[in-house]
């Protein structure tokens, strides 16, 4: 038996509920820190970054599923659901946070969505993963038929994208760590491009041109 | 120096050391287990005199305003600068005076403190992120400096560099923008009364993280305008360069006065959040010079702050 498939069998054996658990009590942890000092003398931007960025690598380890697979062969498929939801659990916690401690007053939400690029952006970004975790089960799946479902959790790329451009643009100056992601995110999106067509049509025009 | 209000009193006579150092522990309850390293009292090395300029507002604790900083040479973390300014060579300390002067040269920094009546400044202070803190500076009026060096009625503005100590600095190294950091002030600016020299905070030398050995601080101004480890002043005639408003220009002005009038393009800046109060700090409203403008209202009039001099 080689290495993947040692590491599926393995996997195999780890149920889906633990994922849920080990993920989801992450955000009570930075609360908990947030609420008896371990998170500095400004824990309301602490927490809301620390989320933020907890959304954002989890939405990379969903993208990366399916090229692991492919070069690897291990296969984390059975978990994507749960690191799906993960992540639309933690943007709603980000997005809690920037709500009712960060900015506080509902005029200054209204004009800020508005008004800040980088906000509108990151709640872009949230509004595509909304119909994402609604039809994240199995009756949706039977509902909407295997497909249109398919084609429906395309709308992940772009969530992934406008996530990772929300980071790069908050900073003061050009930073290294959201480029990473940025660069991160683009790769796993650029993995899905149907390139062996792509490249067919540019052989096909080139011909024809010639 | 004459005429100034005085009192022997100063903050370190009103609240024990133990209890400033560790305010945001007792409030967390975890007092017990801070108290017993910090409990030896450290020489008090200013002993400087109350000043009216200051606030009665509550300072901010001394671990939260050396914990929570930005110092871009020593990384972009609000953490970062704690963490490794620890490494900046700070003895000796010249500081080079220049340009329109009637005794430019390089002055050690002690030889600039001596002599000088050091005020304990507690003054607001406003990050242009849209936090703020109540620092009990230690220092002088930066005029009082300036005329000991004699300005030239030519003299129009003031510049001011931060060192560049690129080996113990990691944010220069990594080149997070351009170094020298460079700040300037207008030359009323800068002669204010309530711009100072800041030598110390809670009566502690300046810490390294907060711009050791001395920085500006001028209140009514976004914090960057209060430059951090400076190595040269310079009188000039025309406008000097400063950081942030060379970066991006859009974003930061020159001037960048306090004013709850005029957003940052990415944020609005018409409330900020006090450092140190807990994950259910409430946002206070910011006010325009950041409280000060029966002090310097005066010094912009006509001018339009919110579309021309920002």
């Amino acid at each position: 038996m080689g290495l993947a498939q040692r590491i599926n069998a393995a996997l195999r054996r780890v149920p889906t509920w633990a994922v849920y658990l080990a993920g989801g009590v992450v955000p009570f942890w930075y609360l908990w820190l947030g609420l008896t000092g371990g998170l500095g003398p400004e824990p309301v931007k602490a927490l809301e970054h620390a989320l933020g960025l907890l959304a954002l690598q989890m939405l990379v380890a969903v993208l990366a599923v399916t090229p692991l697979r492919d070069i690897t062969g291990v296969s984390l498929v059975r978990f994507r659901r749960a690191l799906g939801l993960l992540t639309f659990f933690y943007v709603t916690c980000h997005l809690l946070v920037w709500l009712f401690l960060d900015v506080q007053f509902l005029d200054a939400i209204v004009k800020d969505i508005v008004k800040r690029p980088y906000i509108t952006i990151g709640m872009a970004a949230f509004l595509l993963m909304l119909p994402l975790a609604v039809t994240s089960n199995n009756l949706s799946i039977r509902k909407l038929g295997p497909k249109a479902w398919k084609r429906l959790h395309r709308l992940t790329y772009g969530a992934a994208v406008l996530g990772a451009v929300h980071f790069v643009m908050l900073t003061k100056t050009w930073e290294t760590e959201p480029m990473i992601y940025l660069g991160l995110v683009a790769a796993l999106v650029a993995w899905r491009l149907p390139w062996a067509k792509l490249l067919e049509g540019a052989w096909g025009l080139r011909r024809r041109n010639a | 120096m004459a005429g100034r209000y005085r009192s022997d009193l100063n903050w370190s006579d009103v609240t024990p050391k133990a209890e400033w150092l560790n305010r945001r522990q007792i409030m967390t309850g975890a007092a017990a287990l801070g108290l017993g390293s910090i409990a030896a009292p450290a020489l008090a090395r200013f002993d400087p005199v109350a000043s009216a300029f200051s606030t009665d507002e509550e300072p901010t604790s001394f671990e939260d305003i050396t914990s929570y900083n930005n110092f871009y040479e020593f990384g972009t973390g609000k953490s970062d600068p704690a963490r490794n300014a620890g490494a900046l060579q700070t003895e000796p300390w010249p500081v080079v005076i220049d340009g329109l002067v009637d005794r430019p040269g390089t002055y050690d920094f002690d030889e600039i403190v001596s002599g000088q009546t050091l005020e304990e400044r507690i003054y607001r202070f406003r990050c242009v992120e849209a936090w703020s803190s109540v620092v009990p500076w230690v220092g002088f009026e930066l005029k009082d400096l300036l005329d000991r060096v004699g300005v030239q009625p030519s003299a129009k503005y003031v510049a001011f560099e931060t060192a560049v100590q690129e080996e113990v600095m990691v944010g220069v190294q990594r080149g997070v923008m351009d170094f020298p950091f460079v700040e300037g002030l207008r030359l009323d600016e800068a002669m204010h009364p309530l711009t100072i020299v800041a030598v110390g905070v809670y009566d502690e030398p300046m810490p390294k993280q907060k711009g050791a050995p001395m920085r500006l601080v001028v209140p009514w101004k976004y914090g960057f305008k209060s430059i951090k480890s400076v190595v040269r002043i310079s009188l000039v005639e025309d406008e000097p360069p400063a950081s942030w408003n060379q970066l991006i220009p859009r974003e930061y002005g020159f001037y960048s006065n306090v004013n709850p009038e005029r957003d940052h393009p990415r944020w609005s800046q018409k409330t900020e959040r006090r450092i140190g109060e807990g994950l259910f700090a409430r946002r206070i409203p910011t006010l325009k010079f950041n409280g000060y403008g029966e002090e310097v209202a005066s010094l912009y009039a006509g001018m339009d702050l919110v579309n021309e001099f920002y």
